[in-house]
């Protein structure tokens, strides 16, 4: 045994190795992206397993299941929203099953630090009926990580790992175990593999068959801790996660603690819940995202005789991140004294650009561009680019989810706005981008597509991405967008007008254009240097 | 024995640095440890913020409740005002004095100092200055860190002993000026 220093991420990804990973894939995104960096790294000084970046989560959602299938054991992981862009193969692969150990890691973000929303993947979780891990710290994320292979393998299916922001981007030292070796190549049942309705059918009855076992397995798991205070019935807690942490730190220098239950497993532990509920008089849900726990204490009608307390009552707000604080209020206690926050007012820092980004120079000849029009619209993507929204640029106006700016160009044009201008970065264009265009370029939509090509996905901290340089302009050209519509800029002060003019000529023309806008990454640069 | 501490400054300011060395030098001795980190978006010069918790005994929540920070670590004055409800009554606030003005609305840095002052205890050190005088402007991270050194719960020789960890690998001239930037905030702390 030995003790190391990891993020919660990383506490994942070396579980998983440990457990004996052949195989991991994922597509950044914030609080996900430490998972893959650490597998690339330990991979590089193994060369025991292959760790890679895919083009988006659908395709290493159905990397790893391949790996699975082969016998293998594989890892697949991102941020909450990239579970959407992977929900097809998701939800089917519950359905077909795993071969080899699958473990898939969704990292929510409540609070939204840098996220769209705050959906909660335990909702996944129920919808696709398989089981779950939710851990608390970074011991439980190694531990948990390192079972999940052996619980994926026991149930045939794959298994998911939910984890919040506070504790995928947290760093603590976790003891290690040794490691065991990988599983050899083995192939499978094809019945079980190919959907067809006549399998599917026979394969979702099993799925729904197993459902008694997974809920008796959550019961047993040691994860699950249930702790009764036999001369105090007032209060039970039930806490999951990070929130269970809060819970205990509030509780902190306390003689006893209320009667609790710590659920760190799904489906959730039906018998230890009801054990919990019939002890107490009134149950505090403590949980970090979606009231999902909550929600399913009450039902409709709640449960007779007893007050459950928790988001939907009021108790904690309904949206961002739990905290120690409130936590701590929920339980009753006073804040602890603190010093009076300064009275001078601060403003914000927000996050932006950085100084010689390539992008500012677009968002200013675009903006230029677009002066003597009105009603414009610039559809933005997913990257440091949606910053482009906020001033001095105010440059886009959308910003919903990867990909979506060509599409939503697309519709907007097919219902006469003119100009339609989609703003999009290079790794965003490969990992959903193509498709829409390869749409609009069929149609010889009139709209004006900006491809931010700055050779590397910089949001997540300087990923590859798959289509920059001339490759981007070769996919361009052959998804069918004409070759004198696809126009190239240096993002430069000194092409100011330069660039300005070519994307007027652009807008002008009343079918499809292209503009790619080609200029380094200055922080990517600055990491080659140094 | 335990020590929370809330590292603040601006994105590309090191703070994550200072969080290595010192979450280096608690495994060296052997204290439990949490720290609880920001990522992302606002790396790109917007306000970083780092809950670092140390101890003899386990620790429960990777954030600091209110009340329980017994220091702010800032690289950055007016960032460091932004947590001060975090601080205990009797707590310290190590910080830098140079403002970092990426803001249009950048208060008067008087203003900013006066309120820094109303900390029950504070130290506020010349970061720009004292790191140019180590040999390079990047060292103002290393400065704080030296400043805050007396206050730590660790000790100086685990401290240097990752700060020579972290910086072997850059250079003789790049480790030497952390060196002394880590020595001359700490002689600056002794006179404020
Ligand atoms: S990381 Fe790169 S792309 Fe993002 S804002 Fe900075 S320079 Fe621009």
């Amino acid at each position: 045994m030995s003790r190391q220093i990891l993020l919660g991420d990383e506490a994942i990804a070396l579980g998983a190795v440990h457990a004996g990973l052949s195989a991991g894939y994922s597509y950044p995104g914030t609080p996900a992206s430490e998972i893959m960096e650490y597998l690339i790294r330990l991979a590089g000084e193994t060369k025991a397993f292959t760790a890679v970046w895919s083009v988006n989560e659908k395709v290493a959602y159905e990397e790893a299941l391949g790996a699975s299938f082969a016998g293998k054991r594989a890892l697949v992981s991102f941020k909450h929203v990239g579970l959407n862009v992977a929900a097809d193969p998701f939800m089917n692969s519950a359905v077909t099953g795993a071969n080899g150990g699958l473990l898939v890691v969704s990292a929510d973000d409540p609070g939204m630090h840098s996220s769209q929303n705050e959906q909660d993947s335990r909702y996944y979780v129920q919808f696709a009926q398989i089981f779950a891990y939710e851990p608390s710290d970074h011991q439980e994320a190694y531990d948990m990580a390192r079972e999940a292979f052996d619980v994926s393998e026991r149930f045939g299916l794959p298994v998911l790992m939910r984890l919040v922001t506070r504790l995928a981007h947290s760093r603590s030292p976790v003891e290690i175990r040794e490691p065991r070796g990988p599983n050899e190549l083995r192939t499978g049942a094809a019945k079980d593999w190919t959907l067809l309705p006549v399998n599917a059918r026979r394969r979702f009855a099993l799925l729904l068959d197993r459902q008694p076992e997974m809920v008796r397995f959550s019961e047993e798991s040691p994860f699950n801790v249930l702790k009764l205070n036999a001369s105090d019935r007032s209060l039970g807690v039930i806490a999951s996660g990070v929130g269970y942490n809060y819970f205990r730190e509030a509780m902190k220098g306390e003689a006893a603690l209320p009667s609790f239950l710590k659920v760190s497993t799904y489906p959730l532990p039906e018998g230890l819940i009801r054990k919990l509920v019939g002890h107490v008089d009134a149950v505090l849900v403590v949980e970090d995202g979606y009231p999902f726990i909550e929600r399913q204490l009450k039902g409709f009608f709640g449960i007779a005789g007893k007050t459950v307390l928790g988001k939907l009552s009021g108790v904690f707000p309904v949206t961002g991140e739990l905290s120690p604080d409130n936590v701590r209020r929920a339980l009753g206690r006073d804040p602890l004294p603190a010093v009076a926050a300064s009275v001078l007012p601060l403003s914000g820092r927000p996050p932006q650009l950085c100084v010689g980004c390539s992008h500012a120079d677009t968002f200013k000849a675009l903006n230029k561009a677009l002066e003597n029009y009105s009603g414009s619209n610039v559809f933005s993507d997913i990257g440091c680019y949606t910053l482009g929204a906020l001033p001095p640029y105010n440059a886009v106006q959308t910003g919903v989810c990867m990909g979506a700016s060509v599409s939503m160009a697309r519709g907007a044009s097919d219902v006469g706005l003119h100009p339609a201008v989609s703003v999009i970065g290079d790794s965003t264009f490969a990992h959903s981008g193509i498709t829409p265009l390869l749409g609009a370029a069929h149609a010889d939509t009139n709209m004006t597509v900006i491809v931010l090509d700055n050779a590397t996905t910089a949001m997540t901290g300087g990923q590859p991405s798959y289509g920059t340089g001339e490759r981007l302009l070769r996919i361009i050209e052959g998804v069918g967008v004409p070759k004198e519509h696809i126009r190239t800029i240096e993002p430069l002060p000194k092409n100011h007008e330069k660039n300005i003019q070519v994307i007027k000529e652009e807008i002008e023309h009343r079918g499809l254009s292209v503009i790619v806008a080609v200029r380094e990454c200055v922080q990517e640069q600055r990491k080659k240097r140094s | 024995m335990k020590q929370d501490i809330i590292l603040a400054g601006v994105g590309g300011q090191g703070i994550l640095s200072i969080a290595y060395v010192i979450d280096n030098a608690a495994l060296a001795e052997g204290l439990f440890f949490k720290q609880a980190e920001v990522h992302g978006m606002a790396r790109r010069g917007g306000a970083v913020q780092s809950h670092m918790r140390l101890s003899n005994d386990a620790i429960w929540s990777d954030l600091i409740p209110k009340g329980e920070a017994d220091m702010i670590l800032s690289v950055e004055p007016l960032e460091a005002l932004r947590y001060f409800e975090y601080l205990r009554p009797g707590g310290i606030v190590v910080t830098s004095s140079t403002p970092y003005r990426n803001i249009p609305d950048y208060p008067d840095i008087d203003r900013v100092l006066e309120a820094v002052r109303k900390a029950p205890r504070c130290v506020v050190v010349d970061s720009e200055k004292l790191a140019r005088e180590a040999g390079t402007v990047r060292a103002q991270n290393i400065v704080l860190l030296g400043a805050a050194a007396a206050s730590l719960i660790l000790k100086d020789a685990s401290l240097l002993l990752t700060i020579d960890a972290l910086f072997r690998g850059r250079g003789a001239t790049v480790l030497e000026a952390n060196l002394k930037a880590y020595e001359l905030g700490k002689k600056a702390a002794l006179g404020a």
